[in-house]
């Protein structure tokens, strides 16, 4: 646990380094695509003291490269030395956009099964009013789920503090009180995802400046304000996993991820037509769909080929086999994702929006799917505006790269933002002297 | 990351009628690379995107390479000696070009003396190029003439150097010891006078510091019309005050301040009384609340025998 905290402390410093600098990278890694931005900080160190607690910044995009993403699979880095160089190639081709050097990295992955814990903790204030060091002794008091062997922390954020009888604080500091509470969501990961994913970066001589989960940080920019607030699902639609996340009055209640997605889809066209990889996703892109209609019938595909075998080279298939192939595979996906929400109690928060973004939330006709699998309020989201992004980068298939840029200049508190009290921290016995001398003469 | 061509449709339409199906067949290329960037490549890009290196290249090694070859290059004593001949040599035919020549020196406004001072006194022999002509110290040369009050030098095109002088103009004459000099106004030396009567039309002055009290001199004798036939001349006395001498060796002492107020007093006394006819030595206006007149031996004499003759009269009676 102080490991942990330790090292997610050195990423917290090293964003702040790249905040100094003025540049960071923002690198997506995904299954099907590696998308990669470069950011710049206008006023470096920002406004502090504004909203959150670990300070914001304005920020533009000056870069953007997007590669076909190599050796990964369902979210999660496969092939070190392929993935290595497809993170090479994005950030080489943004590097040269932004017309700079980067050397601070954000990285974001939608695998190495995420699981949520909700947790609490509670302690009385030692003077009267809240201060800093109350907020991380209170962060500090909450009991460690058991997270199991080879699990790692990706984020710990203060969901709700509560002080005496008031619940729903979302910045206690400066209150007059007796006892402070908290409500802390943590989200763990495949602790080696995590190793390969540091490993990866180091190799490609980037320093890594925070990790995300992917889903958080889709449903950051996807939803809207009110849907943030209210509560809402954001289905992050990925190539290898689907993520969702569910937000409530701001914050990160829940997360989730299905390890299905849209190669699979096209894994299941390339099976089904005995067609290349390539030709499936070409298929799938421009005729897919998953409602059928006698229209579909007629419009027929040629699935070409080179096989020398005049009978395999000109076969067809008509719009509506393709979707007889794909829509079963959604559905699949999308009875996932239920079963993700029932779990999470979905169906208990005030609203219950539900947002569709990710690449795999293009295929025509989803949100008729979805409305009748997940509940009525079903929309397609794409990521809000971040100022100089490109054309090429709004799609919903960039909504989790967009998402980065909005964590990297809003950054949420989490629990290492916060000084750990000094009786908890291990080798600190000089801290502890001190203290002890301070309390009892 | 190949791209995807369309290939030409074989059969637009298929046997049940339908619409034109797509064709999609991957473009051949034989021998396709990689298409990340090496290692190396990768690094090479970053260190080139990194400013300072940046900086570094595009000004640092391209002024070093020009300082480095300029300095190889002049550190031969023969290429430097020879790249400063060769400036020399243009710049002395930039500088001898027809355009640039002086064939001429005009003299206006000054005397035939005057006029073969000033020539002489030309730092080059002409023809010569203007350069050469450094025309600031040449005008203070010039200047330094006592018989020149200013000069202004011009070069007109057609190479003809103009020099308009304004002469001193004498307007007293200082009898020392050496001789006789013409002074101006300002009480400058102008020229020296073998004779006085060379200039007759000249009020003459002696005495030592005369030259510094000019313009009072020449107040005076403009003051003393009435009595001007009869001025043989001003004498300055101590450094500090005149006196008129008049013929008939008589003279007229007058205060250090304000002489002229003295002279208009005693010309007034010489319109209501005569006084300059009377036969005396000196006026002495020095203290101008007594003044004094010394009278002559002879008529000293007179006086004496009239005052006698009068006190025997009276006697008598």
């Amino acid at each position: 646990m102080t490991d942990l905290y330790e090292s997610q402390r050195a990423m917290r410093n090293m964003r702040k380094a790249a905040m100094q600098r003025g540049v960071i990278a923002l690198l997506d890694i995904g299954t099907s695509k590696i998308a990669c931005l470069v950011l710049r900080f206008d006023s470096p160190g920002g406004t502090e003291g504004e909203g959150s607690l670990a300070g914001h910044a304005a920020a533009r995009v000056i870069g953007a490269a997007t590669t076909r993403s190599r050796g990964v699979r369902f979210g999660e880095i496969d092939a070190m030395a392929e993935t290595e160089r497809a993170i090479r190639t994005a950030v080489q081709a943004a590097q040269k956009m932004a017309n700079t050097r980067v050397d601070h990295v954000i990285a974001c992955f939608s695998g190495a099964q995420p699981r949520s814990y909700g947790i609490e903790g509670a302690i009385e204030l030692q003077g009267d009013q809240v201060s800093e060091s109350d907020v991380g002794r209170v962060l500090a008091a909450c009991d460690m789920p058991p997270i199991g062997h080879g699990r790692e922390v990706l984020h710990a954020q203060p969901v709700n503090f509560a002080l005496d009888h008031r619940s729903g604080l979302s910045d206690p500091r400066g209150h007059a009180g007796a006892r402070l509470a908290v409500d802390m969501h943590l989200l763990t990961v495949d602790d080696t995802a995590i190793q390969n994913l540091i490993y990866c970066i180091r190799r490609c001589d980037l320093e890594l400046a925070g990790i995300a989960s992917s889903a958080y940080v889709s449903g950051i920019s996807s939803l809207v304000e009110d849907e943030q607030e209210l509560g809402a699902a954001c289905i992050d639609m990925g190539g290898g996993a689907t993520g969702v996340s569910i937000f409530m009055k701001k914050h990160m209640i829940y997360g989730d991820a299905v390890r299905l997605g849209g190669d699979h889809v096209t894994r299941d066209i390339a099976a089904g037509l005995q067609v290349p990889m390539a030709v499936a996703e070409r298929i799938k892109t421009f005729h897919g769909g998953v409602h059928a209609t006698g229209m579909d019938d007629r419009e027929m595909i040629e699935l070409g080929g080179d096989s020398g075998d005049w009978e395999k080279d000109r076969r067809q298939i008509s719009r509506a086999e393709l979707i007889g192939i794909m829509r079963p595979r959604v559905e699949e996906i999308l009875e996932d994702v239920r079963a993700i929400l029932d779990a999470a109690e979905f169906e208990h928060l005030p609203s219950q929006q539900i947002v569709l973004t990710g690449g795999a939330s293009q295929i025509p006709g989803l949100d008729g799917l979805a409305a009748r699998i997940l509940g009525q309020n079903v929309r397609l989201g794409r990521p809000m505006r971040v100022q100089g992004l490109p054309q090429a980068a709004t799609g919903a298939g960039f909504s989790s790269v967009v998402g980065l840029a909005l964590f990297a200049a809003h950054p949420q508190d989490e629990w290492w933002d916060f000084e750990i009290p000094a009786e908890t921290m291990g080798g600190r016995s000089i801290r502890r002297a001190i203290r002890w001398f301070r309390d009892n003469w | 990351m190949r791209s995807l061509t369309r290939l030409p449709l074989f059969a637009a339409a298929d046997h049940r009628g339908g619409v034109a199906a797509h064709v999609y067949q991957r473009a051949r290329r034989p021998g396709t690379r990689d298409p990340a960037p090496s290692r190396l490549s990768f690094r090479l890009q970053r260190l080139w995107l990194t400013p300072a290196v940046r900086a570094l290249t595009r000004i640092g090694v391209p002024v070093f390479i020009v300082v480095l070859g300029l300095g190889v290059w002049l550190g031969d004593q023969g290429r430097r000696a020879d790249l400063i001949a060769q400036y020399q040599d243009l710049k002395d035919k930039i500088e001898h070009r027809p355009e640039f020549m002086v064939s001429l020196l005009k003299i206006d406004g000054a005397g035939p003396e005057v006029s073969r001072a000033i020539r002489t006194m030309l730092p080059a022999q002409l023809p010569a190029s203007s350069f050469d002509l450094n025309l600031d110290a040449y005008r203070d040369t010039i200047r330094k003439l006592d018989a020149v009050a200013d000069v202004t030098l011009v070069i007109r095109p057609g190479g003809v150097l103009e020099a308009d002088v304004t002469q001193r103009v004498p307007a007293i004459l200082w009898r020392k010891p050496q001789g006789i000099e013409m002074l101006d106004v300002t009480g400058h030396r102008v020229a020296t006078l073998l004779t006085r009567e060379a200039r007759p039309g000249l009020p003459l002055m002696v005495g030592q510091g005369a030259d510094k009290a000019v313009p009072e001199a020449l107040r005076l004798i403009a003051d003393a019309g009435p009595i001007l036939p009869r001025l043989r001349g001003l004498e300055r006395v101590g450094e500090r005050r005149w006196d008129l001498v008049l013929d008939h060796d008589q003279r007229i002492m007058l205060p250090e301040a304000d002489p002229q107020a003295a002279l208009d007093r005693i010309l007034a006394l010489n319109t209501a009384e005569d006084l300059l006819a009377r036969d005396f030595t000196v006026i002495d206006f020095r203290n101008k609340d007594r003044p004094t007149i010394r009278l002559s031996e002879h008529a000293l004499d007179a006086f004496r025998q009239v005052q006698s003759d009068s006190l025997k009269v009276r006697a008598s009676q």
